[in-house]
C-alpha cells in the first residue's frame, strides 16, 4: 500500500503547498512511517468491532434554547480581513 | 525565603495566613523567570499586568484562592495570545476562556504565562515549536519532553508553582518525567476540552504538572467534570481527589506489564523503576505480572489515529476567520499558500499522513483497521484490571536526550512515546512521578514511574503516588539553575 502513496497528490487534497524539497523529503520519510505502521496488516481483527472513542457518549442534546454567544465585533475580532460586520474572502465562483 | 520553590499547598498556607499576598507570589515569578528563562525558554509571553489586574480580585477563601497558574499555549485565555507553537496563530488573541481557565479562575486561581510546546502539540521535545526549544533545566543541552515542554520545564525550574498541559500520547506525562514532577492525564472525557485548540480528539486530555501529587489533586478537583460545551465530557459525579491520600496501600495490587519491561530501554531507568516496585512490595503492596499484549501496535495505530483526527481538525486553519493570511491569487492559492507559510515541518508532515489515510481507497485498509486494533489495545487493559489495581511501569523508555538528536528522524521521535500512548488509546487515566535520577555526562537526569488506572480511578492512582513520593525525597531535589 505505501507503494502508492504521492506525497504530491495527497498534499493536494490537504490544500498544502509544498516545495519540490519537501515533497521529496516527507515521501521518504513517510513512506518509512507507513511501512511500520504496515504491521498492522498481521493483526487479526476478523471478529474485532472499530472502536471510535474510548468511551461512547451518544446522543448529546440541549434545550433548543439561545444562550449567550460572540458578538459579531468579538467573531470579526481575528479576522485577517473583514469589512461591514463580514468576514473578507477571495473569490469563490468564477 | 524563596517563594517560587513552594507547592500550591504550602503557598495556599502563606497566602490565607496573610504572610504574602497574590502579588508577592505574582513578583516572585516574574523576578524568577527574568532570571532564569532566557536559558530554559519555558515560557512564549507572559502579562503581569493582566494576572495582577485578576490578582488584586482573588477570593483568598476559594480552593486555589491567589495561586498564578501557567498555561500551556494551546488553551484559550481571554485577552491573551493562544499561538499554539505555530506560526499560523501568531497575530490571534483568544476572545474567551477556555473551559478548565473558567473552572481555575472560579477556584480563586490566576492564570499566568504561556507555556512553550511543540507546534499544535504534535511533538515530544517541543522541538517543534515555531519559537525555539524549551530547555530542560537538569541540563539545559537536552530537551525538556514534549509536546508540553514549556509546562514541565517551568514547574521544574520553579517559574511556576503548577501548570496546565495537554496529552494526546503522552505530552504531559513524558515531559514531566524528563524534568522530575508529578503530571497526570485524566480518564478521557474527565476534564472539558472545550477552549483547547484540538489536535486528536479522540485522544486528546487535559491535565495538570505539579511539584507534588497532592497539588495534582487539588487542580483536578477543580478541572474535573461535565461541561455542556464539550459533548464529550463525561456526565460522571467528581471525586475528591485529595481524599484516598495518605491512605495505606497494604494489599493493593500492582501489575507489572511484562512488555514494558523490553531490550531497548535505559539500563538506568529499568533500574530505578524495579526499585521503585520493590518500595511499593516494602510499603505493603502485592506485585503481579500482567500482560498487554498488543503493546507493539499501539505506536502504530496511535500514528494512524492521531494525524487522521489532525488532518481533519487543522483543516480550520484556513486563513479567513483567524491565524495567518497568505497573499495569493484564487481561493485554492489561497489555502495552499496559507497553510504553507502557518505551518511547520511536523505538521506538514502529519496533516499529510492523516489525510493518506483517509483517502479514498486506503480508509479500511488504515483507519478502520487501527480503530479495529484500538479495541484490543483497551481490551488488553481491561483484562489487566481483572488482576490489579493498577499498573506500574517507566513513563519513558529513557532519560532526556540531547536537542537536535532526532529532529530529523520521525519514526525514532514517535517511538520515544511507546509506554504512553496505548493509555490515550484506552482512554485511561495516567500518572507520572519522580522516582530517580540517571547519571548521565556527569549531569543527573530525571526518572519517571508511570501509574496507569482504571477509568474514572484518578483518586486511588493519587494514593498509589501519594504514597511512594511521602516515603522517597525524590520530589525533593531541584534543578541548579
Amino acid at each position: 500500500m505505501s507503494a502508492q502513496f504521492d506525497v504530491r497528490y495527497t498534499a493536494q487534497l490537504a490544500r498544502l503547498n509544498l516545495s519540490e524539497e519537501e515533497i521529496a523529503k516527507f515521501q521518504s520519510q513517510l513512506g518509512q512511517v507507513l511501512e511500520y505502521v504496515e504491521k498492522l496488516s498481521a493483526v487479526d481483527v476478523s471478529v474485532v468491532e472499530p472502536t471510535a472513542h474510548a468511551f461512547p457518549v451518544h446522543n448529546v442534546f440541549r434545550a433548543d434554547e439561545s444562550r449567550p454567544s460572540f458578538t459579531a465585533e468579538q467573531a470579526l475580532s481575528n479576522a485577517p480581513r473583514s469589512a461591514n460586520g463580514l468576514f473578507v474572502v477571495p473569490k469563490v465562483i468564477e | 525565603m524563596d517563594l517560587t520553590s513552594l507547592s500550591i499547598s504550602a503557598l495556599r498556607e502563606k497566602l490565607v495566613a496573610r504572610e504574602v499576598s497574590p502579588l508577592d507570589a505574582l513578583d516572585a515569578l516574574d523576578a524568577r523567570i527574568s532570571a532564569v528563562d532566557d536559558k530554559v525558554h519555558g515560557f512564549l509571553s507572559r502579562d503581569l499586568a493582566l494576572a495582577k489586574a485578576h490578582a488584586a480580585k482573588a477570593d483568598l477563601s476559594l480552593p486555589l484562592g491567589g495561586v498564578p497558574i501557567a498555561i500551556k499555549d494551546v488553551i484559550n485565555v481571554t485577552g491573551e495570545p493562544c499561538t499554539c507553537g505555530s506560526r499560523m496563530l501568531l497575530p490571534y488573541r483568544a476572545p474567551y476562556d477556555a473551559t478548565v481557565i473558567a473552572k481555575l479562575r472560579a477556584a480563586g486561581a490566576i492564570p499566568f504565562g504561556r507555556a512553550n510546546m511543540d507546534e499544535f502539540a504534535m511533538g515530544s521535545s517541543t522541538e517543534n515549536s515555531a519559537f525555539g526549544p524549551t530547555h530542560n533545566p537538569w541540563d539545559l543541552t537536552r530537551t525538556p519532553g514534549g509536546s508540553s515542554g514549556g509546562s514541565a520545564a517551568v514547574v521544574a525550574a520553579d517559574e511556576a508553582f503548577a501548570a496546565l498541559g495537554s496529552d494526546t500520547g503522552g505530552s504531559i506525562r513524558q515531559p514531566a518525567a524528563l524534568c522530575g514532577i508529578v503530571g497526570v492525564k485524566p480518564t478521557y472525557g474527565r476534564v472539558s476540552r472545550y477552549g483547547l485548540t484540538a489536535f486528536a480528539s479522540s485522544l486528546d486530555q487535559i491535565g495538570p504538572f505539579t511539584k507534588t501529587v497532592r497539588d495534582a489533586a487539588l487542580i483536578l478537583d477543580v478541572i474535573s467534570g461535565k461541561d455542556p460545551m464539550d459533548s464529550t465530557s463525561l456526565d460522571q459525579p467528581v471525586p475528591a481527589h485529595t481524599a484516598l491520600l495518605g491512605r495505606d496501600i497494604r494489599g493493593m495490587k500492582l501489575g507489572m506489564p511484562r512488555e514494558y519491561f523490553i531490550d531497548g530501554i535505559d539500563p538506568q531507568v529499568d533500574a530505578a523503576v524495579r526499585a521503585a516496585i520493590r518500595h511499593y512490595e516494602s510499603l505493603g503492596a502485592e506485585i503481579v505480572e500482567v500482560s498487554l499484549p498488543n503493546t507493539e501496535h499501539a505506536v502504530g495505530v496511535y500514528y494512524i489515529i492521531a494525524t487522521a483526527e489532525c488532518s481533519a481538525n487543522l483543516a480550520r486553519f484556513d486563513g479567513v476567520r483567524y491565524g495567518h493570511r497568505a497573499e495569493s491569487s484564487g481561493l485554492l492559492d489561497h489555502y495552499g499558500r496559507t497553510r504553507e507559510e502557518g505551518f511547520g515541518p511536523e505538521v506538514k508532515r502529519r496533516i499529510i499522513l492523516g489525510t493518506y489515510v483517509l483517502s479514498s481507497g486506503y480508509y479500511d485498509a488504515y483507519y478502520l483497521r487501527a480503530q479495529k486494533v484500538r479495541t484490543l489495545i483497551r481490551d488488553d487493559f481491561t483484562r489487566a484490571f481483572a488482576q490489579c489495581d493498577a499498573i506500574v511501569c517507566p513513563t519513558s523508555p529513557e532519560p532526556a536526550f540531547k536537542l537536535g538528536d532526532r529532529a530529523d528522524d520521525p519514526l525514532k521521535m514517535y517511538l520515544a512515546d511507546i509506554f504512553t500512548i496505548a493509555t490515550n488509546l484506552a482512554g485511561i487515566p495516567g500518572l507520572s512521578l519522580p522516582c530517580g535520577f540517571a547519571e548521565v555526562d556527569g549531569k543527573k537526569l530525571p526518572i519517571g514511574l508511570q501509574l496507569l488506572g482504571q477509568p474514572l480511578d484518578e483518586p486511588r492512582l493519587l494514593q498509589i503516588a501519594h504514597a511512594y513520593e511521602q516515603s522517597t525525597d525524590w520530589h525533593k531535589a531541584r534543578p541548579g539553575l
